[in-house]
């Protein structure tokens, strides 16, 4: 009786997806009015926002170019690699542990270093490393972090997917499954389940506005400056060389790219390659922003990059960093009705949302 | 179900062969290896009565929940094509709407508890795992036309919110409709008495009194409790085993291999593939009714996205599709990865000496530069929780690579209830035998 319910209910809502549509519509119009709203009374201040934008820009850039290589290698492998989170963990681990060594070369133990003071032998405030004080250190590691993501991710796909070429995407997505289970408990039999403070007190500027400051800090304008030079970066690589020519080939059409020639398995490779060293990059700029690392910051992070990726469409490179920028902006935004507990649901009812109605992405599935 | 040749049957003596095609032998006798490998090990470690049976307890409360949150991702990805991967939040929507309803009113709980609606025990049973239902439903109405793997991301992006909100301090205590309720928030929130436990208390206490002697009264509780979820368990098994072989199971089989075919032969795929989803969900809502809602206490850090890979593993190892297979690869994944690991641990501190100490991964590795070992045994053997997850890693890519349809999987299982490959099988028998002559 119960089902007959349901079914009823469920034939009235042959229109679901227009509903939606309508409602989410909707929904943005009134709570654009209500900010308005409550900026004219006050309840709300310019500055707050700007804040909200400001955070949400930042940890959306690092959603966005974590979520590089997971949007191309879900288009030319058609899988959902749920072990791309723990590239951005143990990279990130990597990265920090030689900008320790860098930065504190001689005054402490080298393995005590690497393993960034692991069971309380040393602690951050002792290295006492920042932007302003280390900056060799800090790009050191950077560099570290992208290599070792990238050489991560092709010996992953060497060593399990390559083999596993043509299964089913729920097969690869199980595997993946697995992987990300090796990788972050790798990660915590080297470092443990600790979670480590990292930087010493930074150089931070307050910017004043209407009912209050922002505040930027120097990771943040790091952040910024690595992600426009990644960005065009990106951008050359994909139009004017013919590597980024295939990718992106490949990402359109993968028979018609094999059928005029494109060596596919060289370029899947270099893609794992590029998504593996951009996941190294965001890996070690999260831990640089939140001034803490753990062995979960990775696969925390996997469903906001997650929602990204599906945001900006599957397989292009810009929508992946657009979305990823969408997802941070809307998550922090959100703020402003919902209580802080709830910032992360916004991002994932979103993405529930897009998938529901524009499988394809906002841009509409145009690809790189 | 035929067998096909498995890695056992061409090891078997001949004379045996023909029991081991009976699925219930091959339970029974899994079942009975695993429990003779933990009484073994039992009498190595020097356990006396009652610690054998609190370790053999444990191994069989962890086998018969595994196996019925396997049965239930069987349902939906063996025999529905569910990719359900949210399999933990909706265990706790089971269990926190249970202990919601349970917790006596405001005024009448103890202090510093919270309160919740103060209704009998099998009423907010049933209001949990209809609340598990009704939330699998709105998972699942508009989401049935995606993808599989876009159904995965919804539903594990759909457990994570409703962790979320679990966890959200605004929800700890709050009022609605002039009722004080609340989650519990970060700190989590005391569930409902055992009514084993309390049956024990109250009028079973002479049993318990009569066996003290000779028993750990808490043994007598626990394995009772043991003993009534083992009920469950055949009841659910037995329920899936019809299930599956009734219309309704012949449909979802067919919706599995081939949605369109199913859906011209006039069959509304989609209500099915609801009904299905709702009936595990509400499953599901049971089952953490009965695991974390028994243990007194429960949190929103027990909801977290691992325990549902941990689920699924059981269904990877017995092969989609098959119910029976779930319930072995339940017994080979708690017996070997899940518990194996800490008897092992126990066993090596019992019998080899060590003298070497290391506390983290640096020092014992600087103890391994100089030639002694000892420190990275030690390391290793205290980080016994991620060596487990590392072999269950391993062991899902070695499934996945050399055996995608498990240990006993039947994914060819048919839909129709007669065999219609039969003939095709029978004519390239006879090609073979007369060399494809006519």
């Amino acid at each position: 009786m119960i089902f007959k319910l349901f079914n009823s209910i469920r034939n009235r809502l042959l229109f679901t997806k227009l509903l939606i549509k309508v409602g989410v519509v909707t929904l943005g119009v009134v709570l654009l009015f209500d900010m308005f709203r409550q900026l004219i009374n006050g309840e709300l201040t310019v500055a707050l926002i700007a804040g909200y934008l400001w955070k949400g820009l930042i940890y959306g850039l690092v959603i966005g170019i974590g979520g590089v290589g997971l949007s191309l290698t879900y288009k030319l492998l058609d899988f959902a690699n749920f072990a791309h989170g723990d590239y951005i963990t143990l990279s990130a681990f990597v990265g920090w542990g030689v900008a320790y060594l860098i930065a504190g070369f001689g005054q402490f133990k080298t393995g005590s270093l690497l393993f960034l003071g692991v069971g309380g032998t040393v602690y951050p405030r002792d290295v006492g490393i920042n932007i302003a004080n280390a900056p060799v250190a800090i790009l050191f590691g950077l560099v570290i972090a992208a290599l070792f993501g990238a050489l991560l991710a092709v010996a992953l796909d060497s060593g399990v997917y390559s083999s596993m070429r043509g299964a089913d995407n729920v097969t690869l997505l199980i595997t993946s499954v697995g992987v990300a289970f090796i990788l972050r408990y790798v990660a915590v039999y080297l470092f443990t389940q600790q979670t480590f403070g990292l930087t010493a007190e930074t150089w931070s500027y307050e910017l004043g506005l209407p009912g209050g400051t922002v505040t930027i800090t120097s990771a943040s304008l790091l952040l910024i400056f690595v992600s426009l030079l990644l960005m065009i970066g990106v951008h050359l690589l994909l139009t004017r060389t013919k590597l980024g020519k295939s990718m992106r080939a490949m990402a359109a059409n993968k028979q018609l790219a094999r059928v005029t020639g494109i060596p596919s398995e060289k370029i899947i490779k270099r893609t794992w390659l590029l998504g593996g060293a951009l996941a190294g990059v965001a890996g070690f700029m999260i831990a640089l922003l939140q001034g803490t690392i753990n062995y979960q910051i990775g696969w925390t992070l996997l469903l906001l990059v997650f929602a990204g990726v599906i945001m900006g469409g599957i397989g292009s490179v810009y929508g992946a960093i657009i979305g990823g920028i969408l997802v941070g902006l809307i998550t922090r935004l959100s703020l402003i009705w919902i209580p802080a507990s709830f910032m992360e649901a916004t991002g994932f009812i979103v993405m529930i949302l897009i998938l529901l109605t524009r499988p394809a992405g906002i841009f509409g599935g145009d690809v790189a | 179900m035929s067998v096909q040749e498995g890695p056992v049957t061409s090891r078997l003596p001949d004379s045996l062969t023909s029991y081991w095609k009976n699925d219930l032998v091959k339970i029974g006798a899994t079942l009975a290896v695993v429990y003779l490998l933990y009484l073994i090990t039992g009498l190595l470690l020097g356990y006396g009565l009652t610690g054998q049976l609190n370790s053999l307890r444990r191994l069989t409360f962890l086998i018969v929940l595994y196996s019925i949150g396997a049965l239930v991702v069987n349902l939906h990805w063996g025999y529905s094509g569910l990719f359900n991967i949210g399999v933990v939040g909706f265990m706790a929507v089971g269990v926190y709407v249970t202990t919601i309803l349970t917790r006596p009113v405001v005024g009448q709980n103890p202090t510093g508890t919270l309160p919740g609606l103060g209704l009998p025990l099998p009423i907010a049973i049933v209001g949990g795992v209809l609340a598990a239902a009704i939330v699998g439903y709105v998972a699942a109405l508009p989401s049935l036309r995606l993808r599989d793997d876009y159904f995965a991301i919804v539903t594990l992006a759909f457990a994570e919110i409703i962790r979320i909100t679990a966890k959200a301090s605004e929800l700890q205590k709050f009022t609605v409709f002039g009722m004080t309720i609340g989650t519990g928030g970060g700190r989590g929130i005391r569930t409902y008495p055992n009514p084993i436990n309390q049956f024990f208390d109250g009028i079973g206490a002479p049993i318990v009194n009569a066996v003290s002697g000779t028993i750990d009264p808490r043994i007598v509780t626990g394995w009772t409790f043991i003993l009534a979820l083992a009920i469950i368990l055949i009841c659910i098994l037995w329920i899936m085993n019809r299930l599956v072989k009734s219309p309704f199971g012949r449909v979802l089989k067919g919706i599995r291999d081939d949605e369109e075919a199913t859906s011209a032969l006039a069959k509304n795929t989609g209500s099915f593939k609801i009904h299905s989803f709702m009936i595990g969900c509400g499953l599901l809502g049971f089952l953490g009714i009965i695991w974390q809602g028994s243990q007194g206490y429960i949190s929103p850090s027990l909801f977290v996205p691992q325990l549902t890979f941990f689920i699924w593993i059981p269904v990877i190892i017995g092969g989609a599709g098959s119910n029976n297979g779930s319930i072995i690869g339940s017994i080979i994944f708690v017996g070997t990865i899940y518990l194996g690991p800490g008897y092992l641990r126990r066993l090596i501190e019992k019998f080899v000496s060590h003298s070497g100490r290391a506390t983290n991964f640096p020092d014992a590795l600087g103890a391994l530069a100089g030639g002694d070992i000892s420190g990275i045994l030690l390391y290793t053997l205290n980080q016994t929780s991620a060596l487990r997850i590392i072999l269950t890693g391993v062991l899902l890519i070695w499934l996945l690579k050399r055996r995608p349809n498990g240990l006993f999987g039947n994914r060819r299982e048919m839909a129709s209830s007669i065999d219609v490959e039969s003939r095709v099988r029978d004519r390239q028998a006879t090609d073979a035998r007369t060399g494809g002559e006519e």
